[in-house]
Formats: structure tokens, C-alpha cells, sequence
């Protein structure tokens, strides 16, 4: 059951992202405009600081109730980094950082990027290139980075630092996914001051990717539930042969199978959520970021076809939320990487340990 | 209402009770072969579902005072998924666990209760469905069956087919017309039907594989007494349909082939390639999910809700699931599926191939569960 001071937080997100995401702003971002009043307006709400406990200024909701918001960004294809600002927030308010205000963006995203901090005249320099970094260019970035030489104060696995580093500060090449949401590579040279970096207990680089699977996951089961509800609404509007195409039964069997990727992507959603909430098992997030994955692909097919041509438009709206479903499934590893991470567990578990696995997980 | 949204499972502690059914298990079926696992819920042992009543693990969510052991769906669902997922040969107990014994709680008499629902969670009085016939299949309503009212009682006369173990169980719910032939939902009713009464024929139908386990049943000029009818004259179409919610969305709908899964992963040995380490990797990863989403569906049973949509759409992932590991097994092992193999990945890949086509058959077809699932989007 979700508390009552959840359920008000998601109703007044709803009403918000509402009044400020239609077609017309969702244009204005995929032009590469930053829209700063929406910013302002989600900010003011507080939803940016959900996941960092009540005395760093969030809600005191429960962590899964607090990850629901992300769900919701991802149903209305909100174009900010909210998520990424939430998951900064709880990491510098985990490492005792000052949170600055503003949108973040984590960084590194990609396994295989190596970012290092290494002590210079009493403060630090962080080196190192961050490749499709969400909204680099804009945002100010949470790096977490390994330490070359973390001294007394090194973190849980005496190596992982968490920093801050303001935006515009590194060099900064432009890209973007199939949405055009920024990504960003990001190459620093970056001195940084003492008080920005801090020892990340618990957060180490590779965790971060875990943890960027799992909001994926969660936002792409929000997107898939908006994508089921507007086919539905298209097959109940759009007429040929003298009724509604959502009375062939053709269609009505797309729906259907539609409606179950929907589901499994949200149900994969909750089980993501729960594991960020009780520590970031590996292996829950691995499944469910591969799960939604597969979902996005068949359920954007099925939602295309229903629609016909007038979804292939860049006019209609749907593309908004496919082009994320398309971007974001690969985005923190698709669902061959988790897919082989699993089966390696597996592997190693055993045929009789497979079962026990499960059911553990 | 939000369709999608599945709650999350009631948060019971159920690992003792997990441990020693594993204990149980680990015991009963020491030397069971996987290709006997491999049957999964089709295997059938009189004597082991009487240990499992005797271990408290029939009826388990039943009242006390019928011989059940008031526990939750919860601990009933580990239960069931730890017998599934051992390959148990749980056939003989299972239909009158999942759906008979429920239907009975729910609008039997008292005196049907207190007879047979003791003697069910026992694991001594086995049931089967006589819900299909011969020109009845997915459109259950169009059954021809018919029971007459005559003194003291009703006469039978039809047919009932695929009637899985009819030839094992004691008794049968009949599900048959009592109404004219113009009423088509509101003239049938359910019977409780004791398969020894005079005039009741049971002839084995083999299946593709040459296998017994359905069956026709015939009823000729078959005397019920008026204590078997089951429920309200006339309310045989509600009564079924609320079976159905329980019967669609258990664990059994999605573990059917698990053994084959087992096997592949012993096949593919501790470092499988990366090939096979993301597809046994995926279909772990979506074994999470329908676990996850069967789970609830029990929490929303165990709230008294109707689940009836959510459960089908448990149904049809769960079939697609079950059937296509078979397909995704033999393209990462090299081996010819046979029965008759000593290899047991050969031996359980040809039970599940020869099996599977049932999948998205029994319990309402692929088809019929997507247009519950379209009728509940508002399509229809
Ligand atoms: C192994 C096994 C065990 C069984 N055990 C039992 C049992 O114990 N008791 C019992 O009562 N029954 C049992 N059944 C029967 C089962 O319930 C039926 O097979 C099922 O309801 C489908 O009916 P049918 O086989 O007559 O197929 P049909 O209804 O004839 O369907 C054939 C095909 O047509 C499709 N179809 C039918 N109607 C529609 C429609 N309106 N729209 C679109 N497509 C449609 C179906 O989806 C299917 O693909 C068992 C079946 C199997 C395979």
C-alpha cells in the first residue's frame, strides 16, 4: 500500500508535468532548448531532492514510493534530467556533499570509462573522458571516481570518491539519443576544490551503472504504460471500414500482448525499485533493465502498427515516448550485457542452485 | 483503474516453510529422473499427494474445521512453486487444491463441505473438470450436457471430453445445462458428480505422444441426487468464471517446462559462452518477472479481489515463456530430442517439445485470454 503522503506527491506531479510537458515543449527540448521555467517549476516542487533522506530536504518517503516519481517522469517523456538530478542528490547527500541546486548528471554512465582523482595543491584534479553523459552539457555533474591516492579518508572500498564539479567545467563534445536527449561526452582536466569531493560510502563507479539501469527501467515501465493507454485510445477512435479498428479482432490481439509487455515492464519496474531501496542487489536490477528492455522493443512495434501513418509523424506524439523506449533500453547496458551478468550468476549457481537463485532474488 | 499495476506481494516470511518443503522434497524424489520431472503439474502419484496432505500442504488456506490449515496464499504459493520447480508429481491432488476444494467452500453445502473437503486436504479424494465437450472447447457456454430435474434429483445425459485424470479422480464438477435451450449463460449449473455413479463411461484419449492422461467421459441416463447440485440452480456460469481467476494465473503457469530450463543450464556447464550466458541470462530475468506478477495475483486473491484480467495476462506471458525455452534450449545445446535418450537433456527436451503445444491450450487459449485482456482495455 502506498502512504497517503505519497499518493498526494503523485498526484501533484501529475497535475505538474501535465501543465508543463505537452507536445509543444517536448519540440522545444528535442531542439536543443534547455526549458529552464519547467525546471524551476519541477524544482520548486521539491522533486529533485526525493531520494535524499528528510534532513538533506526530502520528502521522508519511502525510498520505493519516492522512485515511483521517475515512473511518472518517464510517462509523461518529461524532457530534464530529473532523474539523473535525483539519484545525484542522493549520492552527494550519502557522501556528506552539499547539495548545490539546479540539475545534475552522474557520470561515468559507461562501464568501460575511467575517471581518477588525484591530489593537487591541497585540493583535487579529476581527470579522465565521460562518454553520453545525460545532459552534460547543461548539468552540473556528480563524478564518481576512483583515487589514486585516497590517504585516511578513503571511502568503503578505500578507493570510491564522489565529486562535484560544476557545469561547463569540462570539455564538452555534444550528443544526443534517438529522443534527442543530450549525452554528452565529457572530458576533464578539472581542478576542484576540497570541500567538492568526498569519499562515497557504498556508491562505487560500478554500482552507479546498476543504479542508472534501474531508473531506466523504471522510467521505460512509465513510458510503456503511457504507450499501451494512447494505442488503446487511438484503436478506440480511428475508424476504417465503417468502425472503430479496435473492434477487428486483429488489433484487439496486438492490444493484448501490448498490455502484457506493459505489464512485465512494470512489474520489472517495482522489482528495480525495491532492489535500489534494499541496497542495489545486482542481480533483480540486471533482470529487470533487460525485461523492460524487451518490452520497449515489442510493445513500440505493436503501438506503431496500431497507429498507422499518423504515428510515423513527427507531429503525433507518440514518437516521443518510442524514441525513448528505444534509447533508454541500451542506455546503462541492454539487455545483452545483463542478459550474459545473469546467465554468468547462473553459470555459477548451478543447475540445482538455479531455483534457489530465483526465489533469493 | 490502472490495468497494469500489479501490487506488491504481502511481505511474508515463508523461508522456513520453504526449507522444509525443499527438505520434503529433496527426500520424496531423490531418484525421480528428470524426464519424470519434466511433467511437472501432468505427473500423477496417488501416494506421494497423501504424504504431501499428511506434511498439511493440501487445503492449505481452508478453514480448520474442514480439515485445512488456515494459512495465507502466500504460503500456499511457496508450496505449490517449490513442488513445480522439483518436478513433484503433484496431478492427483492438484485440481481439487487449486479450484474444486475453493468452489466447494464458496457455494457448497454444509454437508458437501464437511464430507469432502477433510478428506481433499488428506490427499485421499482426487477431482477432475468436466467443463469441455465435443462441440464446446472455448466457447464454454455452448456445452450440451444436460441435467433434467426428475424426482429426488436430476438425470444426465452428454458428453464431456479432455478430461484430464477422470480415470484417477472420485469425483468431477460437471459443469451442464439445466436451463432451456434458448438461455445461454443463465440455464447452467454445476454438479458435484461421484465418478462411480451407474451410467458414467470413462474412455482414455491418448495424446500426441500416445499418453493418457484426458479422457471422455460419457453420461448416460445418469441419476444425480439432488444433494450434488453444487451452488444455485442456474448459477453454473458465474460460479465457473470466478474459478477461473484462481486457475489462470498459479505458478503452474509458467513453470511447466522449468526442468528443460534446469537441464540447459547443467548442459552449458559452470562457464557457458557469452551466447548462452545472455539467453539462459534472459530467460532467468523474465522467470523474476512472471514470479513477480503470479505473487501478486495470490496477495490480490488473498485480499478477496477479482483479479480475473491480471490473472490472464499472467496466463498468456506465462505460456509464451514456457514454450519457447524449448526452442532456445536446443539452439545452444547440440543434441537430438528422445524419449528414450539416456542423456537427460535429450530425454527432458523431447517431453517438453511434445508437450508444449497444450500450453496456450488448456485453461483458455492464447486467443480467448487476449480478448479478456481486450475487453478489459475497453476494446470490446
Ligand atoms: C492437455 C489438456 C488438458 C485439458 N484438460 C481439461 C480438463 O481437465 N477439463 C476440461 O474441461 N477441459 C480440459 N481441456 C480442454 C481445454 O479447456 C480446451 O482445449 C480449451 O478450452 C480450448 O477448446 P478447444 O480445444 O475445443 O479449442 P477451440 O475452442 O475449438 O479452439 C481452436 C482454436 O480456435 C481459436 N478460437 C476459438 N474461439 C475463438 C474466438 N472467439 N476468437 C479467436 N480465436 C478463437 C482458439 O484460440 C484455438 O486457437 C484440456 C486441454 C488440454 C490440451
Amino acid at each position: 500500500m502506498v502512504s497517503d503522503t505519497s499518493q498526494i506527491l503523485v498526484d501533484t506531479a501529475t497535475r505538474l508535468f501535465e501543465e508543463q510537458f505537452t507536445a509543444k515543449q517536448r519540440v522545444a527540448a528535442e531542439s536543443g532548448q534547455w526549458l529552464d521555467t519547467q525546471w524551476q517549476a519541477v524544482e520548486d516542487m521539491g522533486l529533485p531532492l526525493a531520494l535524499v533522506p528528510e534532513e538533506a530536504g526530502g520528502f521522508g518517503l519511502p525510498l520505493v514510493e519516492a522512485l515511483d516519481l521517475i515512473r511518472l517522469a518517464g510517462a509523461f517523456a518529461v524532457p530534464l534530467p530529473l532523474a539523473e538530478t535525483m539519484l545525484a542528490n542522493r549520492i552527494l547527500a550519502s557522501a556528506g556533499l552539499e547539495l548545490p541546486g539546479g540539475p545534475l548528471t552522474l557520470a561515468p554512465v559507461r562501464p568501460d570509462d575511467r575517471l581518477t582523482l588525484s591530489r593537487r595543491d591541497g585540493g583535487w584534479l579529476l581527470s579522465g573522458t565521460a562518454h553520453r553523459v545525460p545532459w552534460g552539457r547543461v548539468a552540473a555533474t556528480v563524478v564518481l571516481a576512483r583515487c589514486e591516492d585516497p590517504g585516511d579518508d578513503a571511502g568503503q572500498d578505500g578507493q570510491s570518491f564522489a565529486a562535484l564539479v560544476p557545469a561547463g567545467q569540462a570539455d564538452t563534445a555534444p550528443d544526443v539519443n534517438l529522443a534527442k536527449e543530450p549525452r554528452d561526452s565529457l572530458r576533464f582536466e578539472t581542478l576542484l576544490p576540497a570541500e567538492s569531493v568526498a569519499p562515497s560510502p557504498g556508491i562505487a563507479p560500478a554500482e552507479l551503472h546498476a543504479l542508472g539501469a534501474a531508473v531506466r527501467s523504471i522510467a521505460m515501465a512509465g513510458a510503456l504504460g503511457r504507450v499501451l493507454a494512447m494505442t488503446t485510445a487511438y484503436a478506440n477512435e480511428r475508424s476504417q471500414f465503417g468502425r472503430p479498428i479496435g473492434k477487428f479482432q486483429a488489433i484487439q490481439q496486438h492490444l493484448a500482448v501490448l498490455a502484457g509487455q506493459a505489464a512485465a515492464a512494470r512489474a520489472a519496474g517495482d522489482i528495480a525499485a525495491e532492489a535500489v531501496a534494499q541496497g542495489g542487489a545486482l542481480l533483480p536490477i540486471a533482470a529487470a533493465k533487460l525485461r523492460c528492455g524487451e518490452a520497449a522493443g515489442v510493445a513500440a512495434a505493436i503501438a506503431h502498427q496500431v497507429h498507422g501513418a499518423m504515428g510515423f509523424t513527427h507531429e503525433h506524439s507518440l514518437h516521443f515516448f518510442t524514441k525513448r523506449l528505444w534509447s533508454w533500453r541500451d542506455e546503462f547496458g541492454g539487455e545483452g550485457e545483463w542478459g550474459r551478468l545473469i546467465g554468468r550468476e547462473v553459470g555459477r549457481a548451478g543447475a540445482d542452485g538455479l531455483w534457489p537463485l530465483v526465489t533469493a532474488a | 483503474m490502472d490495468l497494469i499495476a500489479f501490487p506488491p506481494p504481502p511481505d511474508t516470511d515463508v523461508e522456513a516453510l520453504r526449507a522444509e518443503v525443499r527438505a520434503f522434497l529433496a527426500e520424496e524424489l531423490a531418484t525421480r529422473r528428470p524426464q519424470d520431472r519434466s511433467r511437472s503439474w501432468s505427473g500423477f502419484d496417488a501416494e506421494f499427494s497423501r504424504k504431501v496432505g499428511q506434511r498439511g500442504w493440501i487445503g492449505m488456506t481452508w478453514p480448520k474445521r474442514y480439515g485445512g490449515h488456515e494459512r495465507s496464499a502466500l504460503e500456499r504459493y511457496v508450496v505449490l512453486e517449490e513442488m513445480l520447480a522439483a518436478g513433484a508429481p503433484v496431478a492427483a491432488h492438484w485440481f481439487a487444491d487449486r479450484q474444486s476444494g475453493p468452489l466447494l467452500l464458496k457455494v457448497g453445502t454444509e454437508e458437501q463441505r464437511r464430507s469432502i473437503l477433510p478428506r481433499i486436504t488428506a490427499g485421499e479424494c482426487f477431482f477432475c473438470i468436466g467443463m469441455s465437450e465435443p462441440d464446446s472447447g472455448s466457447d464454454l457456454a455452448a456445452v450440451r450436457t444436460r441435467a433434467v430435474p426428475v424426482d429426488g434429483g436430476f438425470v444426465v445425459n452428454g458428453t464431456k471430453l479432455w478430461t484430464t485424470y477422470a480415470h484417477h479422480a472420485d469425483y468431477m464438477i460437471l459443469f451442464c445445462r439445466t436451463g432451456g435451450p434458448d438461455e445461454r449463460h443463465g440455464g447452467t449449473s454445476q454438479f458435484l458428480v461421484d465418478l462411480k455413479t451407474p451410467g458414467i463411461t470413462i474412455r482414455p484419449i491418448a495424446d500426441l505422444a500416445g499418453e493418457h492422461h484426458f479422457n471422455e467421459v460419457v453420461f448416460e441416463d445418469v441419476f444425480l441426487p439432488a444433494t450434488s447440485l453444487l451452488g444455485q440452480l442456474g448459477d453454473g456460469w458465474n460460479q465457473v468464471v470466478g474459478e477461473l481467476a484462481f486457475e489462470r494465473s498459479g505458478p503452474e503457469r509458467f513453470l511447466s517446462s522449468f526442468t528443460l530450463l534446469v537441464e540447459l543450464v547443467r548442459a552449458l556447464g559452470p562457464s557457458p559462452s557469452d551466447h548462452a550466458a545472455a539467453a539462459v541470462g534472459r530467460l532467468t530475468a523474465h522467470l523474476l518477472v512472471l514470479r513477480r506478477l503470479s505473487r501478486s495475483v495470490a496477495g490480490m486473491l488473498q485480499m478477496g479481489e477479482n483479479p480475473a484480467l491480471q490473472a490472464s495476462l499472467v496466463k498468456d506471458l506465462g505460456a509464451i515463456f514456457e514454450q519457447e525455452i524449448p526452442d532456445i534450449a536446443r539452439q545452444l545445446v547440440d543434441a537430438e530430442p528422445s524419449q528414450q535418450s539416456t542423456r537427460d537433456f535429450s530425454a527432458v527436451l523431447a517431453h517438453t517439445i511434445l508437450n508444449v503445444p497444450s500450453f496456450s491450450l488448456r485453461g483458455g487459449t492464447r486467443e480467448i485470454l487476449r480478448g479478456i485482456i481486450a475487453r478489459g482495455l475497453g476494446l470490446r
